[in-house]
C-alpha cells in the first residue's frame, strides 16, 4: 500500500512536466494590454500639461524657461503605469510601452526630459491670452515646478478682488 | 581575503530578506511568486530567510512610513556585510502615489541606502528576477537614460532668445507665467 501512495506520487510529479519557465535566460513577454514605461514622442507632444495635471503620482513636472519653451520632466521614480497620462494625451504623444525590465542601480535612469516649442502670437510674441474675460475666470492656476530642486509647485491667482489664492509647493 | 571570499559567494547564493515597512501586500504576492516552481528563484541560488542575520540582500517593499522607519533601520544594521537593498515597487522606489500622506517619508532611500531599484506598481514576477539577476551581476540593466527631447528649433530673430538657445537666463523664482493679462 505505501509503495502505490509513493508511485502514485511519483506519476503525479512526472505527469506535471517542466513548469519552470526559462525566463532570464530567455525573454517573456508580457501578455497584450500590459502597461510597462511610457514613452515619451516629443514630435507630437504639444506641451498641453494634461499629464502633468492627471498623473496621480505627480511625476511629470513642467517649467517654462522662457516665453517659446517649455520643459516635461518625468521623473519615473513612483510611476504606477496606471496610462492616465496617455489616456488623456491629446495628440497620442504618450505611448505605454511594454518595457517591465526597468530594474537599475541609478534612479536618474528612468528620467525623460522633453523641450518643446511653444507657438506664441507672431507680432507680440507672447502666448495667447484668454479671448474672453469669462475665460480668465476658469483660469484659475498655472504650474512652475522647480525642476533642478524636484519641487511641484502650483500657484494661482485670485478670480476675484479680495480672494484668497490657493498656492501648493510639493518638495517630490 | 575574506572580504573576497564573501562577495564571491555573494553571487552564487544570495539569501534576501523580506522587509515590508507599510506596502499594499502587492509586491509581496508578486515576490512569493518568484518563489513558485514557475519562476524558480532558487536556480540562482536565491532564498527567502526570515532573519535579517541571515540575509544578504534586502527586498524593501513599501514607503518609509513614519511609524516603520526606525525598524527598516534596524533591519538594515543587523544584515551582515556585504549587504545589497533592492528597493521592489513604486512605493519603495520613490514613495508611491501617497508620498506627501502624513504618514509617509517617502521611498526607503530616505531611511536606507538602495543599491538597486525595481520599479512598477507591482512589478512582474520577471521584473523582480530581472532586478535580482542585475544586483548578481548575471545580467546587464536594460535601462538607460534617453537623451534629452526635443523638437526642432524655430528661428525667431525678432524675440529674446532663450537660455536653452544661449540667451539670457532668467531667473528661477521669476519664470514667465501663461497668458499674462
Amino acid at each position: 500500500m505505501a509503495l502505490t501512495s509513493k508511485l502514485k506520487e511519483a506519476w503525479i510529479g512526472i505527469a506535471a512536466g517542466k513548469v519552470t519557465l526559462p525566463y532570464p535566460l530567455a525573454p517573456h513577454p508580457p501578455a497584450a494590454g500590459f502597461r510597462g514605461r511610457p514613452i515619451f514622442d516629443a514630435s507630437k507632444c504639444i506641451g498641453c500639461g494634461g499629464c502633468a495635471s492627471n498623473c496621480p503620482a505627480r511625476e511629470i513636472l513642467i517649467f517654462d524657461p522662457c516665453q517659446e519653451l517649455r520643459v516635461i520632466h518625468y521623473l519615473g521614480r513612483r510611476c504606477t503605469s496606471c496610462g492616465r497620462c496617455a489616456e488623456v494625451c491629446p495628440e497620442k504623444a504618450i505611448t505605454m510601452s511594454e518595457a517591465f525590465e526597468l530594474a537599475t542601480n541609478s534612479i536618474a535612469d528612468l528620467e525623460q526630459r522633453l523641450t518643446l516649442f511653444m507657438g506664441s502670437c507672431q507680432r507680440c510674441g507672447r502666448c495667447f491670452p484668454a479671448p474672453t474675460p469669462l475665460d480668465a475666470l476658469k483660469l484659475t492656476g498655472y504650474r512652475i515646478d522647480d525642476v533642478e530642486a524636484g519641487r511641484w509647485v502650483f500657484r494661482s491667482r485670485p478670480s476675484a478682488p479680495g480672494e484668497t489664492t490657493h498656492d501648493v509647493d510639493i518638495e517630490l | 581575503m575574506l572580504k573576497t571570499l564573501c562577495r564571491k559567494m555573494m553571487g552564487k547564493s544570495c539569501w534576501v530578506y523580506h522587509a515590508n515597512s507599510g506596502g499594499c501586500n502587492g509586491c509581496d504576492i508578486e515576490v512569493l511568486n518568484v518563489l513558485t516552481p514557475y519562476y524558480d528563484a532558487e536556480r540562482f541560488g536565491v532564498k527567502l530567510v526570515a532573519s535579517p542575520r541571515h540575509a544578504d540582500a534586502m527586498l524593501c517593499q513599501g514607503p518609509a512610513l513614519h511609524s516603520t522607519a526606525q525598524a527598516l533601520r534596524r533591519a538594515y544594521e543587523a544584515m551582515p556585510a556585504p549587504k545589497v537593498v533592492i528597493a521592489v515597487g513604486s512605493c519603495a522606489t520613490g514613495g508611491g502615489p501617497w508620498f506627501d500622506g502624513y504618514a509617509v517619508m517617502g521611498g526607503v532611500d530616505k531611511v536606507v541606502p538602495v543599491d538597486y531599484w525595481v520599479p512598477g506598481c507591482p512589478p512582474r514576477p520577471e521584473a523582480i528576477l530581472h532586478g535580482v539577476a542585475v544586483a548578481l551581476g548575471i545580467l546587464g540593466k536594460a535601462v538607460a537614460p534617453r537623451a534629452p527631447l526635443t523638437q526642432p528649433s524655430f528661428p525667431f530673430p525678432r524675440y529674446q532668445p532663450c537660455p536653452e538657445q544661449g540667451g539670457q537666463t532668467v531667473p528661477p523664482g521669476a519664470p514667465s507665467t501663461p497668458n499674462p493679462k
